[in-house]
């Protein structure tokens, strides 16, 4: 019996992300008396592996195959399937990211196994097995009920504390059996930005609206962003005019975060804007318009014209950091 | 080329959402039902391509799992464009039996290219898209921002990390589409209500399964404790307040 973490790596290395995950297997394999196993695509140092004992994971297989450096959702299914029957999975866990919602749903098919996604708690009894996951945007949690005997979770990013218990780790290779399966998609381009701060990953966002009147405007932005070690976001309307680039545009339609601290500047705070954001443990509000539903969202407003309140607010910060 | 899109209804995206039975139900009064937005732009997308004569897309189908009251949104899709539609029979339980009845619908059909959207902002599953693509053993590729046809050759951009791939697919194949795929979605013209009204739905009895997961209750987020207001001429006193009291920064 097992709890089966997949933790995904990029060029070789882990992040936050792979480390809630450990931390959520390893939680749940305690609650379900059995153990977590994490399970690596690809190559990883054994340096980096050894990370994952931090958060108490006892037991990880990698597997390094020539049909699995190119991720292909069908393949690392089966990969992964193949894994959950040898190691007799209980439930396996996933990041609620592109990989997981893409996997999740293709292993809940081929292993007949119920699936939550967009969790951020430890489930709240076991028999019924029952979790809180997002629904209605974020207007609400929905306490699921998973029926089958077999589990799978995706968990939100930023959403699971670091737990550190750390734990003698064994690492194990595991061949996979790609008999049979040809990748169908061939691709052929790729556009990554390196170096730069993933919205996603981010713990701190500075997101401007309409009410920044100009792309010209965003030095500030960018700058408190900076001063942060944050990521830059926006709304919906400001992306749609160019003002700045797609992958910025926070909400319904477009990302769902959940960092720290988010700072919405010029934003008035509507419910497609919110169900993207509402998940941040922190939101203040920079905003002209005293009546703005953003002020209902925000723990901390500042009533006032953004071009006055940035720049003096950049100032101060800088003063507070070098104090 | 023939394009299946899988449309699901939602409460309007600006619903304030209420709860009834003791939380364990929606409350469905006074709520407008629409195409889940991602549908509405994937159907604007498979429209598109019809419109464009090299790109060999000749049809454009809906299908819907849900009871006879989603006919009016049956309706909508086909008055902005769609050709015609399947209604799956039942009420919709849960991802698994959704994409198990589309499964059905998908088979008994010839289609090359099948959309699904991300998520429904109801339920938010992101799920039905895949769970099809393995129930009918086809590839399937998750956050499409753009889809091209071409002479019936099929070339998809998907959201990566920081950035994007292009891959080219064989179909038949299901697309599991986000943001990028339309910029705005088609509206239906008056040419297309009164179309709409001749077209068929055709009604397809339920498969017999049974869901995976039940929703026990319903759960309001917790209301945040008012805002507090800062003097903007004193942001020292938010920079002390997110480090001190939020301790954020
Ligand atoms: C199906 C659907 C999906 C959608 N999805 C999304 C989504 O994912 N994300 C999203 O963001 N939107 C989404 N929208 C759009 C959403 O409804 C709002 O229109 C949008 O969020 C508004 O953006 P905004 O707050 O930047 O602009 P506005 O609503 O125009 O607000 C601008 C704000 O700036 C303030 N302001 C003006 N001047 C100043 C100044 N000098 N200093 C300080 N403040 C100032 C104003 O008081 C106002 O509150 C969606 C809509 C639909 C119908
Ligand atoms: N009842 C339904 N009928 C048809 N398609 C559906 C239904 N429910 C969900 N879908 C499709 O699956 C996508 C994702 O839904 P979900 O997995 O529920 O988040 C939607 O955008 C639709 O394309």
């Amino acid at each position: 019996m097992s709890v089966l973490v997949y933790t995904e790596n990029w060029n070789g290395s882990f992040k936050k992300l792979s480390f809630e995950l450990a931390s959520y297997a390893a939680r749940l394999a305690e609650m379900l008396n059995t153990n977590p196993i994490a399970v690596s695509i690809g190559q990883v140092g054994r340096d980096e592996l050894e990370k994952l004992s931090k958060y108490g994971i006892k037991k990880t297989i990698t597997i390094e195959h020539d049909g699995l450096t190119q991720f292909d959702t069908q393949t690392y299914t089966r990969v992964i399937a193949d894994l959950a029957n040898s190691q007799s999975a209980k439930a396996i866990v996933l990041s609620n990211n592109n990989t997981g919602k893409s996997l999740a749903p293709r292993l809940s098919v081929r292993l007949k196994a119920a699936v939550a996604s967009g969790v951020g708690q430890l489930p709240e009894q076991l028999s019924p097995f029952v979790v809180k996951k997002r629904a209605f945007s974020g207007n609400a949690q929905a306490g699921l009920e998973l029926k089958t005997e077999m589990k799978i979770i995706t968990l939100a990013q930023n959403s699971f504390e670091l737990v550190e218990k750390p734990v003698d780790m064994v690492i194990e290779k595991a061949e996979a059996d790609l008999s049979g399966i040809i990748p169908k998609a061939t691709v052929k381009d790729v556009e990554i930005q390196t170096g730069k701060l993933l919205l996603s990953d981010a713990e701190i966002v500075v997101s401007g609206g309409r009410g920044m009147k100009s792309p010209d405007n965003w030095a500030p932005i960018e700058e408190l962003a900076g001063l942060l070690n944050g990521a830059t976001a926006c709304s919906r309307p400001v992306s749609d005019e160019g003002w700045r680039p797609h992958e910025e545009h926070t909400g319904q339609t477009g990302k769902i975060i959940a960092p720290n601290l988010y700072v919405a500047i010029g934003i008035s705070g509507a419910t497609q804007h919110l169900a993207g954001i509402s998940a941040s443990k922190y939101i203040v509000a920079i905003n002209n318009d005293k009546d703005a539903p953003i002020f209902e969202a925000a723990q901390y407003g500042i009533v006032g014209d953004a071009s006055r309140v940035l720049p003096r607010l950049v100032e101060a910060l800088k003063k507070a950091k070098s104090a | 080329m023939n394009i299946l899109v899988c449309i699901s209804q939602v409460p309007d995206t600006t619903t304030k959402v209420k709860f009834t039975d003791n939380n364990t139900r929606l409350d469905t009064t006074g709520i407008q039902w629409v195409i889940n937005p991602w549908d509405e732009l994937s159907l604007t997308r498979a429209l598109e391509l019809k419109d464009d004569a090299s790109s060999g897309v000749a049809k454009v189908s809906v299908a819907l799992v849900g009871p006879v009251s989603t006919e009016p949104t049956i309706r909508k899709a086909l008055a902005i464009g769609a050709d015609d539609a399947y209604r799956v029979d039942t009420e919709a339980l849960d991802a698994y039996q959704v994409a198990a009845q589309l499964a059905e619908v998908v088979k008994a059909g010839s289609f090359d290219i099948i959309l699904c959207g991300i998520e429904s902002s109801d339920y938010n599953g992101s799920n039905v898209g895949g769970m099809l693509a393995e129930f009918l053993n086809y590839p399937s590729v998750s956050g499409i921002s753009h889809l091209e046809v071409q002479d019936g050759q099929v070339q998809v951009n998907r959201e990566i990390d920081g950035g994007r791939e292009m891959l080219v697919l064989p179909t038949p194949f299901v697309g599991i589409v986000q943001k990028g795929i339309a910029r705005e979605p088609r509206i239906a013209a008056m040419r297309g209500i009164m179309m709409a009204r001749k077209k068929t739905i055709q009604l397809v009895d339920a498969a017999r399964v049974e869901p995976l997961t039940r929703t026990l209750a319903y759960e309001p987020p917790q209301p945040r404790p008012a805002c507090k207001f800062i003097d903007p001429d004193n942001p020292e006193q938010l920079i002390a307040l997110l480090q001190n009291e939020a301790k954020v920064i």
